[in-house]
């Protein structure tokens, strides 16, 4: 029944969808009607698959399990919790998700530009809403993608989540990583309206640069998500593996950074224009080559969910998607193209540029390891494959660059930058660079990798660099309004949202880096073979596997260790261990059976702001499987009452022999034989205990990977200054012509030297020249805005 | 220009070096007869009931993904990823030492199960 009012609701999205895109369409003339009318069709997509969603969360809470992805993805046992993440473990559900959140971002994205826009809108509008009819068409007619498929007859229970997946990280992570795909969309829709109708100034950019950063930070968020649930779930200690799906969530995202960058040299000097359509073009296509490496299994790769059937679709799709766009980028380039030139090349547009093909240039590089086995089988006929040291050749000297640029750019003022003006605010980072370079070189040992040293001194340039603007923007303004410097540091981030947002994301990344820097270059990583009571030395700390632990219930054989690790005279305590799983769904069964399912590993980890101690154990359960596979056979034969059988057998044979001429003795048999395993079991773990069976542990010493996690997290806390709106009295309406934001830009590019020069990033000389030539274009702007008949000039 | 020369420069480098640093991907069959010292990823599955502990490392056989044909005994140490075991698909790097296939420490990859998937076991 609510299968099939969802098979409605989802065949109508498809329909309101479809219906979007024809009015948009038919609202291109500029009939307000029909830009009514397609806007409404999205909110009311929007409407139908949230009520899909809905439907199918409450098919898996309530168990019910004639809709076959609840019977394939829960069963009764799965925690409740889990019972609801489990939607977007499957296939057909991670569709719905996409098509979901998709509806929310545009009709978000159609809600705020309702009054704008008004030629670029329809042509979005029918972007976001065609896409979103693919991906509902998708589950609709692909076959066996449809969420709302039923089982006939219903069965009692279902086959339960993959206890892999069952880690708190499965309720955001997925969705997270997904949001930040979909929400590509928007920008991109806007950017193939813009190409469209030719209206290439940045009013599109202004429009959607919210959406593009939330994206980014979803997208960034999700990546951190799931490099700590590798860390501290998969059991190998590591965070990053270049695994094909890890990179097609990379790629989207540093194409993403490249944009997010290259837009504000197109809103402040009207360049870049026919990058920027080709970045924005590319992150959604790698948007969609992400979802279509999740789902297709085309690459060998942790993440491979099986081959599906979706695969060739959603190729189809990004090869409409570029091809398309390519076509129409190249018919647009003559209104694209810029007539500026960078001014010099010490000034923030230039490293702007630089900044973006370094991660293009990673974003290559990644790419081309990604789809390596595919280009080799093409060219050799033999798949081979790359492995992590050659992703790290290339993209560790890149990172670098990238660090370096961050502490520069900031630094620099935008058009041009003379000698003076850069003396100044390059003295003290550059100075403390230097400084943490001599203490590195005489006190530790981090000039031995000089990747990881040269990382560590461009770090601290820029991190110096940053906390200096943040520094001279505070004391500039208590110098013009007073108050405490705290408050003055409020006040300058909650002034200028954008700019120091975007300081925060960059001191995160910055921080984010050194951890991936100091982890990976100076960690260390042994395994080490302890029998209970021995001890190993790892990295200056003794470890001490002080005794083997077990637990038994219904569904798990847990075994565990004592481990004591002591350092310095100080020592914790940390209880790794690995838990071996009855197949999904089923609860009884033989004693051996828990050793047929899943095994999952329950690390122990001391984090610390130095270094954090991980370590995972691998017992060796070969006797104890043996020994559970001859009671298991003691039961077979006490249940067949085979001659020679032990007398307490005989009981059973009894019990079991009479449930099977009466049925109602049946369930109390049952419960009886359930009983007398699991005591078994219990015994079974007991000698585990007494035998003083050696484990292999797995120790990492591994510093200052915390800071990666609190580097993220900073990250993501400047990206959310920088989406936040600004709360300032709202002005006339924002005119929807390209003077109107022309003259917006040029006001704040005034705003932003004259902040420039209280910081003293310029020098007096610099900012009177610079302020001169901004007033005057400013000025041309407002003639040719008053009527009067003077060219524009966009310098 | 210059950022042009820069990005042909990493084009050629990215090409060059990726055929020489990767490895091949190879079945168990076609590693069977190999001479000594051949480096692959081996792919395939894992032969039900052949993994044992060795010292800190693992023994264990794997057959071609299909799983017909003859299988080939495999020594391992190192991490080994939680959805390993019979009956799995993996990845592992190494190479062909007197007839097995010893792989390289940290190396082993196992294909997620498909939990994911309609119509899996």
């Amino acid at each position: 029944m609510t299968a099939s009012l969802g098979g409605v609701a989802l065949a109508l999205a498809f329909l309101a969808a479809l219906f979007a895109v024809v009015a948009a369409l038919a609202a291109r003339k500029g009939d307000r009607r029909w830009v009514l009318a397609s806007r409404r069709a999205v909110y009311a997509t929007c409407a139908l698959l949230t009520l899909c969603v809905a439907l199918i969360e409450i098919a898996f809470a309530n168990d019910d399990f004639s809709f076959s992805i609840v019977q394939q993805h829960s069963s009764i046992q799965t925690p409740a919790f889990y019972k609801l993440a489990a939607m977007w473990s499957s296939q057909e559900g991670s569709l719905l998700l996409w098509a979901w959140v998709l509806s929310i971002a545009s009709s978000l994205a159609l809600y705020a530009t309702r009054d704008r826009l008004r030629e670029i809108v329809p042509y979005a509008t029918a972007v976001m809403a065609g896409v979103a009819s693919f991906f509902t068409g998708l589950m609709l007619f692909a076959g066996g993608v449809n969420p709302f498929s039923t089982l006939s007859p219903v069965p009692a229970d279902g086959v339960g989540l993959n206890p892999l997946l069952q880690h708190p990280s499965m309720m955001i992570h997925p969705p997270m990583l997904y949001s930040g795909y979909v929400a590509f969309t928007i920008p991109f829709a806007f950017a193939i309206g813009a190409l469209v109708t030719r209206r290439l100034d940045a009013s599109w950019i202004r429009a959607t640069r919210r959406f593009a950063l939330i994206a980014w930070a979803l997208l960034g968020f999700g990546l951190l998500l799931g490099a700590r649930w590798s860390y501290t779930e998969l059991g190998w200690g590591g965070y990053w593996a270049w695994d094909p799906v890890e990179n097609a969530a990379l790629m989207p995202w540093l194409i993403g950074t490249a944009f997010l960058h290259s837009i504000m040299v197109q809103e402040k000097r009207s360049m870049l224009k026919v990058w920027n359509a080709c970045l924005i073009v590319a992150t959604f296509a790698l948007a969609l080559l992400g979802t279509f490496l999740v789902r297709s299994g085309v690459l060998q790769s942790i993440h491979a969910f099986g081959d599906s059937t979706v695969g060739p679709y959603i190729l189809g799709l990004i090869a409409v998607v570029l091809i398309g766009s390519t076509a129409l980028i190249v018919s647009r380039l003559d209104d694209l193209r810029s007539q500026k030139r960078i001014d010099s090349l010490a000034s923030r547009e230039a490293v702007f540029v630089v900044n973006n093909l370094l991660l293009v240039g990673l974003c290559a590089t990644v790419f081309w390891g990604t789809f390596f086995p595919l280009i080799a089988e093409l060219f050799t006929g033999e798949r081979a494959s790359l492995a992590a040291p050659w992703f790290d050749r290339y993209t560790t000297p890149l990172a670098i660059g990238l660090v370096l640029f961050t502490g520069v750019g900031p630094l620099l003022a935008w058009r041009r930058v003379s000698w003076a003006s850069a003396r100044r605010v390059f003295l003290v980072p550059g100075a403390m660079a230097v400084a943490l370079a001599v203490l590195l070189v005489l006190f530790t040992d981090a000039a031995a990798e000089q990747w990881a040293f040269a990382l560590f001194v461009f770090a601290a340039f820029a991190l110096v660099g940053l906390g200096q603007e943040f520094w001279r923007g505070a004391a500039a303004r208590r110098s013009l309004r007073g108050g405490s410097l705290p408050a003055a540091l409020v006040g300058i981030v909650t002034r200028n949202r954008r700019r120091y947002g975007g300081y925060v994301v960059h001191v995160g990344i910055v921080i984010l880096l050194i951890g991936v820097a100091a982890s990976s270059s100076f960690q260390t990583n042994r395994d080490v073979r302890l029998a209970p009571g021995e001890r190993a030395t790892v990295d200056g700390r003794t470890v001490t596997y002080e005794r083997p632990t077990v637990a038994v219930d219904e569904q798990k054989f847990t075994l565990g260790a004592v481990v004591r690790v002591g350092q310095d005279g100080k020592s914790f305590v940390l209880r790794p261990s690995r838990r071996f799983l009855r197949p999904t769904g089923t609860s009884g069964g033989t004693i051996s059976s828990f050793f047929d399912g899943e095994a999952t590993t329950e690390v122990g980890l001391q984090a610390g702001l130095g270094s954090d101690f991980w370590i995972a154990m691998r017992p060796d359960v070969t006797a104890v499987l043996g020994q559970a596979q001859a009671a298991d056979e003691g039961f077979r034969a006490c249940v067949r009452g085979a001659p020679g059988t032990p007398p307490q057998c005989r009981a059973v044979s009894q019990l079991m022999r009479a449930a099977a001429a009466d049925p109602a003795l049946r369930p109390s048999a049952a419960a009886q034989i359930q009983g007398l395993q699991e005591a078994t079991a219990a015994r079974i773990a007991k000698t585990y205990l007494e035998d003083g069976t050696p484990a292999t542990f797995r120790v990492i010493v591994d510093p200052l990977v915390t800071w990666m996690w609190i580097g993220g997290l900073i990250a993501l806390a400047g990206a959310l200054i920088a989406i936040w709106p600004a709360r300032r009295p709202r002005r006339a309406p924002i005119a929807d012509n390209e003077l109107e934001a022309l003259k917006e830009a040029k006001y704040r590019e005034i705003r932003d030297a004259e902040l420039d020069h209280a910081a003293g990033k310029l020098s007096d000389e610099d900012y009177a020249l610079l302020d001169a030539e901004l007033r005057k274009e400013a000025v041309e702007i407002l003639d040719s805005a008053n009527g009067k008949p003077q060219k524009v000039v966009q310098s | 220009m210059v950022a042009l020369g820069v990005a042909v420069l990493l084009a050629a480098a990215l090409v060059y070096t990726s055929f020489s640093a990767s490895t091949e991907a190879k079945q168990p069959s076609q590693l069977l007869g190999a001479a000594p010292g051949t480096s692959a990823d081996l792919t395939g599955r894992v032969v039900q009931g052949s993994i044992e502990q060795e010292g800190e490392g693992l023994r264990f056989r794997v057959a071609d993904r299909d799983g017909g044909g003859e299988s080939i005994p495999v020594t391992y140490s190192g991490t080994v990823p939680d959805p390993f075991r019979g009956g799995r698909e993996i990845v592992l790097t190494g190479e062909v030492e007197n007839g097995v296939f010893v792989g390289e420490r940290d190396t082993l990859v196992t294909k997620c199960p498909s939990k994911f998937t309609t119509n899996d076991s």
